[in-house]
């Protein structure tokens, strides 16, 4: 337990980063070779990197990993609000500091110097993927059973309009796991800390 | 004239599927081995100390034996598919099957049967006519397919849980089984049989169902995806024996709901 408080990421953080990693992994890939089967737009995922070889094979991933998304994500959003490190972490958040940190960002001025406290760059961007991870579940839940969910079908538009706002958060998922994996590159230490914890 | 397979001339349903289970889990061990661990899936699996392909496919398995219950548990057999104007019918509807437009089975009307068989009362062969004389009603809804893509189209015909009264069916059993003149099977759970949208078609956009979409009857449900839905349907069967299904068999969601 001493461990765990004086932890910069306590274990229940680091447990729930790397499942969801596990999960968004072979969801991202068994989804890819989903969309495979009927493109709505004139590209193909390389096969290579795609999960499940055929699509009943992709299917049975994406449907068994969707289980672990959604309990590791429940887990992490009631410890994360629970224990009220969601708003020692990421709040206070503002606009200005967002744009204020990414300027500085670019220009290679931010500074890692203190891990306990996130810039208002990683806020803005780990709750972006919290809210997009949140829809991914929601539209994926309309594709799944768009008849026995009629107010969350409708909310998204209908079964099409899902597909594509499922599509678009899978798009803006990868598009930050670019950016995170480009800045723990970056920044090795952050890699150990999200191992160890310190 | 109905192409008939040596295992359709059976009379005892649950045994005859019990040997096309036995038949085709071998090839259908063998592709699933094939397919389901691509580069991308060893080398998400080279972590472990050994790549277990059999264990790999039984857990993925149990997870799809296990969303059938969800599946089950989830299903409100008073929740409605959503119905659409005619204007919103997809022209031309796609056709979809395991093989090609081009093998098409062409079934013949008038020596046309259906068997009805297994926990009903009444266990007559149907007739084509016997079939159009009872009551019709029809739907314009969503066909949803397993690959994602979807279609609006109308189909018509008996509402199968009339004709499952009609029949003397015994609802308490667990499944309705189909096997079809192209020698296609399924099977469905009998919550989902007795919705008010599951319809033994007869007609598409008010002709006759042509035969790429399942001349002469085909079984419509909204509340599946595609391939639940079974074309040229020459027997049904009550039962509690699981049937399984072409595709189910091969890996599959049995459940299939939507």
């Amino acid at each position: 337990m001493t461990n765990d408080t004086q932890a910069i990421h306590p274990l229940w953080l680091r447990a729930t980063h790397w499942l969801n990693a596990l999960a968004v992994l072979i969801l991202a890939m068994s989804g890819w070779r989903i969309f495979n089967a009927s493109p709505f737009f004139d590209f193909r995922f390389a096969k290579e990197i795609t999960l499940g070889g055929w699509l009943g094979g992709a299917i049975q991933w994406h449907f068994a990993a969707m289980w672990l998304l959604a309990a590791n994500g429940l887990v992490y959003l009631l410890c994360n609000g629970g224990s009220g490190r969601l708003w020692v972490r990421f709040f206070p958040l503002s606009p200005r500091a967002i744009f204020a940190d990414l300027r500085a960002a670019f220009r290679g001025h931010l500074s890692h110097a203190d891990p306990r406290q996130y810039n208002a760059a990683q806020r803005a961007a780990y709750l972006f993927v919290t809210v997009d991870a949140v829809l991914l579940v929601l539209s994926g839940l309309v594709l799944w059973k768009s008849v026995q969910f009629p107010l969350l079908r409708e909310l998204l538009g209908g079964y099409e309009t899902a597909r594509r706002v499922h599509f678009f958060a899978m798009t803006a998922l990868i598009a930050f796991v670019v950016v995170h994996l480009a800045m723990v590159a970056l920044v090795p230490r952050t890699l150990l800390t999200m191992i160890r914890g310190r | 004239m109905i192409r008939k397979s040596p295992r359709l001339a059976a009379v005892d349903g649950a045994a005859v599927v019990k040997e096309a289970l036995r038949r085709i889990e071998q090839p259908a061990r063998r592709r699933f081995l094939q397919g389901s661990l691509t580069l991308g899936g060893l080398s998400l699996l080279s972590g472990c100390a050994i790549v277990d392909e059999d264990s790999v496919e039984r857990a993925l398995m149990s997870v799809s034996r296990f969303n059938d219950k969800v599946q089950g548990w989830l299903f409100d057999p008073r929740q409605l598919a959503p119905t659409y104007p005619e204007s919103m019918i997809t022209r031309p509807f796609p056709f979809n099957a395991y093989y090609g437009e081009d093998e098409i089975r062409q079934v013949d009307a008038d020596s046309y049967r259906l068997e009805v068989t297994g926990m009903v009362a009444d266990r007559h062969a149907w007739t084509l006519a016997e079939l159009q004389a009872l009551p019709q009603t029809d739907q314009v809804t969503r066909h949803i397919c397993v690959e994602g893509w979807s279609a609006i189209g109308k189909w018509g015909g008996v509402t199968f849980s009339d004709f499952l009264s009609r029949v003397g069916a015994d609802t308490s059993a667990k499944y309705v089984g189909f096997k079809c003149a192209d020698d296609y099977y399924t099977s469905i759970d009998m919550p989902t049989a007795l919705h008010p949208q599951t319809l033994l078609t007869l007609s598409y956009d008010g002709q006759p169902l042509p035969p790429r979409y399942g001349f002469p009857m085909k079984l419509r449900m909204p509340t599946k995806l595609g391939y639940k839905n079974p074309k040229h349907i020459q027997a049904i069967f009550v039962t509690n024996t699981y049937p399984g299904g072409y595709w189910e068999d091969q890996g599959y969601n049995w459940f299939g709901g939507s």
